[in-house]
């Protein structure tokens, strides 16, 4: 289980939240919104340790995370704003070093397969530089089905993606959510979820500028 | 963590094979930077002799420093450095399978390139072999403690020039060293105090730096 407690995070001398506080279980996932520059993004970063919170602790099976970085790391999959691609590396490379570097052994017929499944049949041995925006989501998702990781941090999952892709992405968070897995996201646009629980926070402007 | 270091070398030596112009870059920096010597000085072969140890040297150092800007910068803007630093495995290894991977791309070929070079200076040969033996154990070096400087400077603009200011004081003493060693080899002194000390600077940066450079990179990538 997933535990934040009285967070705060402040930037310079701007504060971007605090006392914020949630718990994700199993089979839940929780659904963050809000406006732009609400702090979604630090948010998700401080949950998954990249950022240092100024106030409270997120943990990880009741321990805090800084105590415990490398078992939640192998716990933990997060993708964020940037993909992670490498411009010159195939689409079958990018998935097989990015699984490997995650410690999740992966087979290179595997790789060919997930990729396919997302829809990118034809294109798995292109250089990631030459794949449109939409497809280089869809390589950096296709992570997603190969991983064994409880809890998936997704920043804007949903972004540059066609209908096609909505479609495949919401069934792969609904599948997880089932198994038991635990999702945060972060999105514009609402997600239908058939299975498991789904709980939302607002982060967003109140007088003081913090929540 | 064995296999995630050995995923990080292979990773960067096939971008490194696909994008060769940053590598020939360097290589041609430090060969074009140690010919202009004898052209400028002109065909004084004693002078020549003199100063080889000391302009290969500087030319190497000054070699690393123009590749390091590039060990952790394109990772960082991709968001593959993200995931590194999520990966289960201590950061330190990768960061060291990474520094091993560049110093395999951007020092090894100087060091395989230098008595080619050592012949516009008219070194004898066991002269270019003790070159060649520090440039071996010193490049490592250079990358492992360049490393701390890109790593603090990540994201930073104009961190090119920063960089410089702080690793090259931290160059220094494998400079005298090195180029030391290869000096008092040529003067019939014997160069093995010289060569002990700069195997002891690659110990002591091969264990302290990835750690350092691993701090570094949690605070740059926040």
């Amino acid at each position: 289980m997933l535990e934040v407690v009285d967070l705060q995070c402040t930037r310079g001398d701007r504060c971007l939240f605090s006392g914020i506080g949630f718990t994700v279980g199993e089979g839940e996932l929780l659904y963050l919104y809000g406006h732009n520059g609400s702090g979604k993004t630090t948010l998700m970063r401080t949950l998954c340790g990249l950022v240092a919170p100024t106030q409270g602790e997120v943990r990880w099976k009741d321990q805090p995370i800084r105590k415990q970085r490398d078992e939640y790391a192998a716990e933990l999959l997060y993708l964020g704003h940037k993909n992670g691609l490498k411009d010159d590396l195939t689409g079958v490379e990018n998935l097989l070093f990015a699984c490997r570097l995650a410690g999740v052994p992966v087979k290179e017929e595997q790789a060919w397969k997930m990729l396919e499944q997302m829809g990118l049949r034809g294109h798995e041995d292109l250089p990631a530089r030459v794949l449109s925006q939409g497809q280089q989501k869809r390589v950096a998702l296709a992570r997603l089905l190969l991983s064994e990781a409880p809890l998936w941090i997704l920043d804007e999952p949903f972004v540059g993606l066609d209908v096609a892709a909505v479609a495949l992405l919401e069934n792969v968070l609904a599948e997880h959510v089932a198994r038991g897995g635990m999702v945060v996201l972060t999105t514009h646009q609402e997600v239908a979820l058939t299975s498991g629980k789904v709980k939302k926070l607002r982060l967003g402007w109140k007088e003081d500028g913090c929540v | 963590m064995f296999n995630a270091f050995r995923t990080i070398v292979v990773r960067d030596l096939l971008l490194a094979m696909r994008r060769r112009s940053d590598v020939l870059t360097t290589l041609f920096f430090f060969v074009i930077v140690v010919s202009l010597f004898p052209l400028g000085i002109g065909p004084e072969l004693d002078t020549l002799r003199l100063i080889a140890p000391g302009v290969f040297w500087v030319a190497a150092l000054l070699a690393s420093m123009l590749a390091l800007e590039k060990l952790f910068f394109v990772d960082y803007q991709d968001g593959s450095l993200e995931q590194m630093l999520l990966a289960p495995q201590p950061l330190s290894i990768l960061v060291l399978g990474k520094v091993l991977a560049h110093w395999l791309v951007t020092g090894l070929p100087l060091v395989l390139l230098s008595p080619l070079l050592g012949l516009q200076y008219d070194l004898p040969a066991a002269t270019i072999a003790t070159m060649m033996f520090t440039l071996l154990i010193g490049t490592p070096a250079l990358s492992l403690i360049g490393a701390i400087g890109a790593a603090l400077t990540l994201g930073i603009r104009g961190g090119g020039v920063l960089v410089s200011l702080l690793v090259l004081p931290l160059y220094i003493p494998v400079l005298i060293f090195g180029a030391g060693a290869v000096e008092a080899e040529a003067s019939g002194l014997g160069g093995a105090g010289h060569l002990s000390m700069l195997g002891a600077i690659l110990l002591l940066a091969a264990l302290a730096a990835p750690l350092a450079t691993a701090a570094a990179l949690r605070i740059s990538a926040e």
